[in-house]
């Protein structure tokens, strides 16, 4: 293991934090590149040495869905991680049941492109994904249901939940019983009354309406009620508004399965 | 930077795995010191590797031939399929001289947030091989990491119609490592105290 490194004014720049494994990379003949989303420095990609031997003591703590408590110093590039704890492997429940494993690899995955700046603090974000990781390993409720109600509460923590209570466009309250209208617009941020309806807005059943607000309140009772196709409709309208508002696909949404 | 030709061949040998930028500086002086018949002899193999080897056409290991050197051999157990990620694993496992079946490469493990999904695999060649019923156990070797054993998460449940034996090596290996790093000792341990997937 490394040293570490000594900066110019001879001070150690250690720091200890603790966070999410998101996504590892291999580097060089036996290293790995580390993405992590901790608790109190934001993102961070940091080389785990030797990781991928298999006498590594690293290897299993530096895998994704890892809550891992580490200690980094800061390197010209990139940090390096000189010690690391398990608070909890999420993982290995999660790899023996593909559903959930697919499901819990789009929450790593939209981690990270909610958190495009590297270091900056986003305390709310980790929360959700240690809950949203926690919820699916429980294998209480569906995973595709625990995975469309992260997304829409990660859209939320970022400024973009969609309108659900009232028309996205001109504000009037609950849109669908007041005007009749099923009207759900990607573009507009959500539901909009009939007036205010975009060409090409989608018409969700009401059911599937009921089940958005449900999964973004955390109501479960009524979330784990609903019928398949409803989830399923639900599921392309988040996927659909979680794309458009990150300018960017997520690769694993494509694997995900309804069980 | 260095002249032209210098350069190129910094460059290319940049690119290569495991070789940072000193690495192939260092590299390519030392091609500069050494004999020019070894030189020679080196870009010789480099061209004809490339001629000659290709992936075999059952198992999709490297080979000389259409089919590899293991799917040639009568002696091989053809009622056992080992399924590894990378052809690299197959060498890993010959060592250890504990298995007498033979493999299937996979070509990498599924990793969505990588965009690789089942059917970037040779998922289907594998349940082709599998259709005339020679085949009795299935033993998924891939990486004893999160994505290699989601991958046999995934293959055990697409095999599981078939009746076949799907067994996975013990789990004596360490998590988080690669197939190819682990000791002779482990993974014949592994290979013998293989244990039925069940999904
Ligand atoms: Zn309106
Ligand atoms: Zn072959």
């Amino acid at each position: 293991m490394a040293g570490p490194a000594v900066r110019d004014n001879d001070t150690v720049s250690l720091y200890r934090d603790d966070g999410i494994v998101l996504r590892t990379q291999k580097l060089g003949e036996a290293d790995r590149i580390v993405t992590i989303l901790t608790r109190r420095n934001g993102r961070v990609r940091a080389v785990g040495k030797g990781v991928r031997r298999t006498k590594s003591r690293f290897g299993a703590r530096l895998e994704p869905f890892t809550h891992v408590d580490l200690l980094l110093y800061t390197g010209r590039s990139l940090d390096v991680i000189t010690q690391a704890e398990t608070v909890r492997a999420y993982g290995g429940p999660l790899a023996v049941d593909y559903p959930r494993y697919t499901s819990g690899t789009a929450m790593l995955e939209t981690a990270e492109r909610f958190t495009p700046v590297e270091k900056e603090p986003i305390i709310r974000q980790f929360l959700l994904l240690v809950g949203g990781l926690r919820a699916l390993g429980e294998r209480v409720h569906d995973p595709r249901l625990v995975l469309d109600a992260y997304l829409l509460r990660t859209l939320a923590v970022a400024g973009y939940a969609p309108a659900l209570d009232e028309c996205a466009v001109c504000g009037t309250p609950d849109p669908v019983n007041t005007t009749g209208s099923r009207s759900f617009a990607v573009p507009a941020g959500g539901l909009t009354c009939r007036s205010c309806r975009p060409p090409g807005a989608a018409s969700p059943a009401v059911a599937t309406i009921a089940l958005m607000r449900s999964l973004l309140r955390g109501d479960w009772a009524q979330a784990d009620i609903s019928q398949a196709r409803h989830q399923v409709e639900c599921s392309g309208l988040v996927a659909a508004y979680v794309q458009w508002h990150l300018e960017h696909s997520i690769r694993s949404l494509r694997h995900v399965e309804h069980v | 930077m260095y002249e032209g030709i210098v350069q190129s061949l910094i460059d290319e040998l940049g690119r290569l795995p495991g070789v940072g930028p000193k690495g192939a500086q260092r590299i390519a002086f030392h091609l500069l010191a050494t004999d020019a018949t070894d030189v020679r002899r080196l870009a010789s193999v480099l061209v004809e590797v490339t001629e000659r080897v290709r992936f075999c056409r059952i198992c999709g290991n490297v080979a000389e031939e259409e089919e590899c050197r293991i799917c040639r051999d009568p002696r091989r157990d053809a009622s056992v399929i080992c399924v590894v990620e990378e052809p690299k694993d197959i060498a890993a496992i010959e060592k250890i001289r504990e298995f007498r079946g033979r493999y299937h490469v996979l070509g990498g493990a599924i990793s969505p947030i990588d965009g690789i999904g089942p059917d970037d695999l040779r998922t289907r060649e594998l349940m082709v091989r599998l259709s005339d019923g020679a085949v009795t156990e299935v033993i998924l070797a891939t990486n004893p990491n999160l994505e290699g054993e989601a991958t046999a998460t995934y293959l055990a449940r697409l095999l599981k119609p078939l009746g076949l034996r799907v067994t996975r090596p013990a789990s004596g290996l360490p998590v988080g490592g690669d197939l190819e790093y682990a000791d002779e000792v482990t993974l014949g341990r592994a290979f013998e105290g293989r244990r039925l997937l069940d999904v």
